[in-house]
């Protein structure tokens, strides 16, 4: 037994951890314990990732894991390198803090006896995020975001109004489409390549483009598999989904599926520009292309549709696209810098979005349930840890320095200067933007801390659960950290992404 | 109400709520009117809608297109039926020419998708299980989603379904259904040797089960499967099929002794983990299969 | 041309993808929305069934004791579709107990009607 490398386990260990949660839920009887049990296994894969991202670092490795007896090309794989145990940390150190400083809004809001039918969800949907991050197969990319989508409905129409219903349906349909359009890019490519793990993908691919064979049926299953992604991670002309499914559900299932949800599957995207597709083929398909000009306008677009929107979820929501689309367009930028910026901004938005949501949720559930921003005035001074928390949030998504999203807007404004024909637009997309995004997050700011005199009411001090306020601290914390102390970070991601390719 | 002239002056007054909003509701109401600033909306949806014609028409189009893109795919895409496709290669080679001596069982599909490929196949029973769950979530009966009017309804049908003699179905479902549950047994534990496997199997299980239901009412068949069983029996069995997997999966990548008798092949007892396997995925999935029948009929299992 | 004419389960299975999409688009009623759906869905099967196909071969389940790689036809497309078509289920299930759910507090399934009804009464 001693020749066992426990730490290359560790990614199979962690996608099973969450799976067998998820699996022996149902058992339990009340969900306080269900939250136990998801909030122990969520610490145990933080621990695990990131003694594996610390080994892996050192070690400037990245390693292939056989799922089974069987070497590549017959059984199933899994890979890690920087790049995937640093985004398991991410998402496992915010889905944490989500959800532990989430919980009052789940007990409050779910049903009691579907309460662990709730956790469940929750521990598959980490199981299947995780299992995305660190697959090196296509088709179990495509058996986990079909277990990511059906998990994602299910968090939103938890609450059980008939506002999620709709809000699911809508959101579910729409992500169907995605994964059909995925499923028939996936078969096409096994027709053409004959293969199903990415490295013999990529070698088959590069063979093809090297002989002229199947030139068109190449071009339409990218654009397939990355429409298809795209429609998954709401790309901006896709994004019609998000607001309705935001705003009527758990503050904790938006923040999760905003902060983490849709940036696995852009995660995967890059895995799969890198090790399947290989950027030289992308490039001389165009592809990428398109995903830099849909980036670009999902940056305005989802800003513009943000300052029209009077209620404060729904804004979120369609700040959430706008974010979006800087990552598309720093991946579609093509050069390792962009990339790195937009896998740096993939860390600073699941940051940032998740603690906007469930400060946003508290306050609105402090100012009586409305969530008009009008409502929402002087909800700072109701409950300040809440509001010091979404000014936060606001002022990084913004860009101010010192907060992590200032980093991530740098580090684009850099890669621009490195991709030669796009700089121009990429500066005057970026500045229009941040102005936008500053015309949105601010007005709310000042909305939330304008005091407001009403005669008839009595000022009661709302008393703040000690977990919420002890994420929201962490939260805050994270922000500044990262935006302060990012270089280890970006060296992370950087090593990640020539390890990729 | 002062002059507002400057843009903080303004922007305070928004905050304030001033500018024409007094009263939230009124606002609200505003804001649905047509406003000067169409520029900024995209063609909405419903207006779209509206002009059915052109909806449909633009609908059709985009398949059309659609349709035409994958009609020059397919002219390009490799024959049909012929032996040097890629897709016939060195992995389907291995499959067939090593599936037995490798997995134990004469149907290579059940060797590929339990033993080689069994990641996959594991997601897939996850995929099932979370599914079963989320109806659970949508239909069982709890204090949000049922009303007092529905209760009286289904009590109604209830009452209706007792006096109702159902003579033909019940007689025939006597017959049918002890025939159609031991055929779907034979498909699960044949599932290593000839065409079918746990998921086939479970869902004739299954309609042998909603046959049964359907006849004798509920009721007769809550004897053995009530909610309980039923949470036993899916989390049983998925545990089962966790605990054989990551016992292979982690002997197989840390090459670690892995003991399992592999068997003669084109036995019933043979093919390692396979039978087991299929076993359990054929008892979820006739459970799954009742389960949705239960919840869309009766809101409960 | 001919090409598409030999292809002909390919053609079949693009053509009832584009069927199924227009379905789901056109369609107002939300049941008849996730037919279309699982017609897309099924599209996909019978495309990736056909890729496995091969001219006089027979189906791979060891058959007359022959152990040979070129007397079966391609097993792994059967494997795809077998767990594609597990998916297909559980989502329809659940899309169709979503229904149930709507239908229960709107009382229809017309899926523009539901939009209005829920528009107008989150605007309360």
């Amino acid at each position: 037994m001693e020749h066992i490398n426990w730490i290359h386990n560790i990614p199979f260990f962690s996608i099973f951890l969450a799976m067998f949660c998820g699996i022996i839920t149902p058992l339990l009887k009340k969900g306080s314990i269900a939250r136990m049990v998801h909030t122990g296994m969520l610490c145990v894969v933080f621990c695990m990732s990131v003694l594996l991202l610390l080994n892996v670092y050192q070690n400037g490795e990245s390693f292939t894991f056989m799922m089974g007896h069987f070497p590549a090309p017959w059984g199933n794989e899994l890979r890690a390198g920087p790049l995937e145990a640093l985004m398991a940390v991410t998402f496992s150190a915010v889905m944490l803090l989500t959800t532990v400083g989430g919980a009052s809004f789940i007990a409050h809001d779910v049903v009691p006896e579907k309460q662990n039918f709730y956790y469940i969800m929750l521990n598959a949907l980490f199981g299947a995020m995780l299992a995305l991050t660190y697959t090196n197969d296509i088709f179990t990319a495509y058996v986990f975001i079909e277990i990511l989508t059906i998990a994602s409905c299910a968090l939103i129409m938890a609450k059980g109004t008939a506002q999620s219903m709709v809000g699911t349906t809508h959101y579910l349909v729409i992500s169907l489409l995605g994964s059909g359009m995925i499923l028939f890019g996936v078969s096409i490519l096994y027709s053409i390549t004959g293969q199903l793990l990415f490295p013999q993908m990529k070698e088959a691919i590069i063979q093809l483009v090297a002989s002229g064979q199947y030139t068109f049926p190449l071009l339409v299953v990218t654009g397939f598999v990355f429409i298809g992604l795209a429609i998954k991670s709401a790309l901006f002309p896709f994004h019609s989904m998000l607001p309705g499914a935001y705003q009527a559900a758990v503050p904790t299932s938006s923040g999760v599926l905003s902060g983490l949800v849709l940036k696995s599957y852009i995660l995967l995207g890059i895995k799969l520009i890198y090790s399947v597709f290989s950027v030289d083929v992308m490039l001389q398909l165009k592809i990428i292309d398109i995903l830099f000009v849909f980036g670009l306008a999902g940056m305005v677009m989802g800003s513009v549709y943000a300052m029209r929107e009077t209620r404060m979820k729904r804004m979120l929501a369609y700040s959430s696209v706008a974010q979006i689309g800087y990552i598309y367009m720093g991946i579609g930028m093509a050069s390792r810098i962009g990339m790195v910026a937009a896998c740096f901004h993939i860390l600073a938005h699941a940051v940032t979005k998740s603690m906007l949501f469930l400060c946003c949720g508290q306050m609105v559930e402090d100012s009586g349930g409305k969530e008009q921003i009008y409502y929402l005035r002087g909800a700072g001074f109701r409950n300040p840890l809440a509001g010091i928390g979404f000014t936060v949030g606001a002022l990084s998504m913004v860009g101010v320095p010192l907060f992590v999203g200032f980093i991530s807007k740098l580090y684009f404004a850099t890669a621009s200067v490195y991709a030669p024909g796009k700089m121009a637009a990429v500066l005057i997309v970026l500045g229009i933007s941040m102005v936008l995004n500053a015309l949105y997050f601010l007005p709310s700011v000042i909305a939330i801390w304008t005091p407001v005199k009403k005669e008839n009411e009595t000022q009661t001090r709302i008393s703040v659960s000690p977990a919420f306020g002890v994420c929201i601290v962490a939260f805050v914390f994270l922000n500044i950290m990262l935006g302060i102390y990012y270089r280890p970070f970006i060296r992370i991601i950087e090593m990640g992404i020539i390890l990729l390719q | 109400m002062h002059k507002k002239n400057t843009f903080l002056q303004k922007l305070k007054a928004w905050v304030n709520g001033e500018d024409t909003l007094l009263h939230a509701d009124e606002y609200i109401a505003k804001r649905k009117q047509p406003q000067p600033k169409q520029w900024l909306r995209s063609p909405s949806v419903e207006k779209i809608k509206s002009n059915r014609a052109l909806y449909s028409f633009l609908c059709v189009l985009v398949a059309m297109v659609f349709i035409t893109i994958m009609m020059v795919v397919v002219s390009e895409l490799p024959t049909f039926g012929n032996a040097s496709n890629p897709g016939n290669n060195e992995v389907m080679e291995r499959y067939l020419e090593k599936g037995i001596e490798e997995t134990g069982a004469i149907n290579f599909v059940a060797g590929m998708i339990l033993d080689y490929r069994a990641f996959d196949t594991f997601g897939e029973s996850n995929v099932l299980f979370l599914a079963v769950i989320c109806v659970l979530m949508l239909l069982r009966r709890d204090s949000k989603n049922i009303s007092a009017a529905e209760e009286k309804e289904i009590a109604e049908d209830e009452a209706l379904d007792a006096v109702d003699h159902k003579s033909i179905l019940q007689v025939g479902a006597k017959y049918l259904s002890p025939v159609i549950i031991l055929y779907g047994i034979y498909v699960i534990l044949n599932g290593h040797l000839s065409p079918g496997g746990g998921f086939s199997g479970g869902s004739i299980v299954g309609g042998g089960l909603i046959l049964y239901a359907a006849a004798f009412g509920h009721q007769s068949v809550q004897r053995f499967l009530n909610f309980r069983t039923f949470t036993w029996i899916s989390v049983g069995c998925l545990l089962t099929y966790f605990a054989c997997k990551s016992y292979s999966f982690f002997t197989g990548a840390n090459h670690v002794g892995y003991t399992i008798p592999k068997g003669i092949p084109g036995h019933i007892l043979s093919a390692g983990f396979i039978l087991p396997l299929n076993i359990c995925v054929g008892l979820i999935v006739a459970c799954t299969m009742y389960g949705f029948y239960a919840l869309f009929t009766k809101g409960d299992i | 041309m001919t090409h598409l004419l030999i292809n002909y389960y390919e053609a079949a299975s693009v053509i009832l993808f584009g069927i199924g999409f227009m379905n789901l688009l056109l369609q107002n009623n939300l049941i008849k929305k996730f037919i279309g759906l699982n017609i897309m869905d099924t599209a996909v099967y019978l495309f990736l069934a056909a890729q496995g196909y091969i001219t006089n071969r027979v189906a791979p389940i060891l058959t007359h004791g022959i152990v040979d790689a070129d007397y079966y036809i391609n097993p792994v497309p059967a494997g795809l579709v077998l767990t594609g078509i597990v998916v297909s289920v559980s989502v329809t299930a659940f899309s169709l107990a979503l229904v149930q759910r709507l239908y229960k507090h709107y009382g229809t399934l017309n899926m523009d009607e539901i939009m209005r009804l829920s528009r107008e009464r989150e605007g309360e």
